[in-house]
């Protein structure tokens, strides 16, 4: 594949080829050395993040006070008590699944219907459009969408339900849900669109109506597509902070109703670490939640891999 | 219908399979298209509420004035000049490594492992929270690296955080050009690199910028990294002054100032949080738009 040419056997033609001069010849040894290094980059930086993370959280883990298990299935929060501390974080815990979970369950169904619409129902003009609207959906900054739940849709949901306070699980998994819609639809699109054409045609030649087609052979045909699209809304939904810190109110408890007040883990730490003195057992507590999310969050986004890859071997 | 005669029912009659089949096929369609129909209006519904409830402060003196009486009046200039600093400084950072290690994966990187682990690593990158970028910024940048809670943190904790976004479509980018071009320039004798820079960068340049125009809106946004790197509530500044902030200073952003107008200052001026809103959103936006159209420009213009 090397498309250096071969030495010259003839030493005197050799010697009276142009050569190209020293610095040019460093010079590219250098960029090809620098484009490698980039390309190691990304998995330094990945790395580095965990490191760091960890590395200010290690304190706080190896003391004997400190329990792992009270830590993650503790449901007694009180960072700041002066008697009597608790880390438990498993109503955070709790509270992120529940973000999660329900803005999934608004945010699948919707976005996979959208996907089969944009790449089998609809005029390329309108899929053009589409497009347009999805990718200007995603580029909504997450402070903003949280902004929209704290005034506008804080207010319709006291208005439409009469609980007390609008800011609640409710209104976090509809703004969660909005804001991972984008990645559903054109993550579970490019799956439909890479399922080859001679499936569709040989539906059709069956006399199969386009409904048909969806339900018998896309959708299992992209089956592993999808299930990486939901993963990866999944791990958006749970990685969400500063709307999650805005509209799902500020109450560490287990919710019971959808109208519950809930924090999450992301918000936990955006709302206490600016109050949390470096250094101490609190700001370490912190920096663990981060590596608990860290974890999560990359177990998710490597299934999703995985499930992509598995797909494409077949 | 019962008067007419049809004629010939014959094979081509609608049998009652048929017509349920077709009942489910529109009832199908217009199922897909009302779940579509639901991802404009959010936007749409959204933009326009918000345009309207800040409509009373809106103006050119909005944008440059500072903020004033404990910032439940005036502008949001330097808020406006400190997202324009931290973006900038990211891109000095996101940019050329994100470029470079995309012209990696594409151009020099085989099939093997390695590989694999990096795509999986921009992927990974993408994926964290970005509430962890931000602990990784406060803990690797503003501690361990000693520079302090300051712009230059703030920014290589963004550049990092955005450099998934530049990777990814500066890949498609390269990858859109055929490999033919790069066979004739090798055939001619052209290194590696040579073919890289005089052939794939030039016919990729404009997915190449696309990917950074995405990047700046990517950062504009972003809160949570900033606000424990470098952004602060409040910082006083000239009025329309262009270069308020040192490197190794914080600064205000926009996004924080959104957050903090929205949940931290007593008695705000009720339109300012949604005019700073409409700010924000209406810069990322118009940053998008931008690149929505350059690529569409440039698919027409292509000659391959």
């Amino acid at each position: 594949m090397s498309p250096e040419n071969a030495p010259d056997p003839d030493p005197a033609r050799r010697a009276r080829r142009p050569r190209r001069p020293r610095w040019a010849i460093l010079g590219e040894r250098a960029i090809e050395a620098a484009i490698r290094l980039s390309g190691v980059s990304a998995i330094v930086f990945v790395a580095a993040i965990f490191f760091f993370v960890l590395r200010e959280a290690l304190p706080v883990l190896l003391r004997d006070e400190f329990s792992l298990g009270q830590f993650l299935f503790g449901t007694e929060w009180y960072p700041t008590s002066a008697t009597n501390v608790r880390y438990g974080s498993l109503a955070l815990t709790v509270g992120t699944a529940s973000v999660a979970a329900l803005a999934m369950a608004f945010a699948v169904p919707f976005g996979l219907g959208t996907a089969i619409y944009i790449s089998e129902f609809c005029s390329r003009r309108t899929r053009e459009t589409l497009k347009v609207v999805i990718e200007l959906l995603s580029a909504i900054p997450s402070v903003v969408w949280g902004f929209i739940g704290l005034t506008v849709m804080s207010k319709l949901i006291v208005r439409l339900t009469g609980a007390p306070v609008g800011v609640n699980l409710l209104n976090g998994a509809i703004i969660v849900a909005l804001m991972s819609l984008p990645i559903i639809v054109s993550i579970s699109e490019d799956a439909l669109k890479a399922v080859p054409d001679h499936y569709r045609e040989a539906a059709l030649a069956l006399g199969a109506t386009r409904w048909q087609t969806v339900w018998r052979v896309l959708l299992p045909a992209a089956k592993n597509g999808l299930l990486a699209a939901v993963l990866l809304g999944v791990g958006r939904a749970v990685g969400e902070t500063m709307a999650v810190l805005m509209a799902t109110g500020h109450a560490v408890n287990i919710p019971h109703g959808l109208l519950d007040s809930v924090r999450t883990l992301t918000a936990n730490i955006a709302a206490e670490l600016g109050e949390a003195p470096v250094g101490s057992d609190h700001y370490r507590v912190l920096f663990l939640t981060g590596t608990l999310l860290f974890l999560i969050t990359f177990a998710v986004n490597l299934t999703a891999d995985l499930v992509v890859r598995g797909s494409r071997r077949r | 219908m019962a008067g007419t005669v049809l004629p010939s029912p014959g094979r081509f009659a609608r049998t009652p399979h048929a017509a349920r089949q077709e009942r489910t096929e529109r009832l199908a369609r217009a199922a897909f298209a009302l779940m579509a129909a639901a991802m404009i209006v959010p936007l749409v519904s959204i933009l326009a509420y918000l345009l309207v409830r800040a409509w009373p402060v809106l103006s050119w003196e909005f944008l440059v004035d500072v903020p004033r009486r404990g910032m439940t009046q005036g502008g949001v200039w330097p808020a406006f000049v400190g997202t324009l600093y931290l973006v900038g400084l990211s891109l000095a950072v996101s940019a050329p490594l994100g470029v470079l290690a995309a012209v990696y994966l594409n151009e020099y990187a085989r099939d093997t492992w390695f590989k694999r682990a990096v795509n999986l690593a921009v992927i990974n990158l993408a994926g964290v929270p970005s509430i962890v970028h931000a602990l990784f910024g406060l803990g690797a940048f503003v501690y361990a690296a000693r520079f302090g809670y300051s712009i230059l943190a703030a920014s290589m904790t963004l550049g990092i955080m955005t450099l998934p976004v530049i990777v990814t479509s500066t890949r498609e980018a390269l990858a859109a050009v055929p490999i033919a071009f790069r066979e004739a320039c090798w055939n001619v004798g052209a290194t590696r690199w040579q073919t890289i820079r005089a052939v794939v960068l030039p016919n990729s340049i404009s997915g190449i910028l696309t990917g950074v125009i995405l990047e700046v809106s990517r950062a504009a946004g972003e809160t949570a990294p900033i606000m424990f790197t470098g952004a602060v509530f409040f910082k006083a500044v000239e009025r329309g002054d262009l270069f308020p902030y040192r490197i190794n200073e914080q600064c205000m952003a926009l996004s924080m100032h959104l957050y903090t107008l929205a949940t931290q200052v007593p008695g705000v001026d009720e339109a300012l949080p949604f005019a700073t809103a409409i700010v924000l959103l209406g810069s990322v936006l118009l940053v998008n738009a931008t690149a929505i159209a350059l690529r569409v420009f440039l698919r027409n213009r292509k000659r391959w």
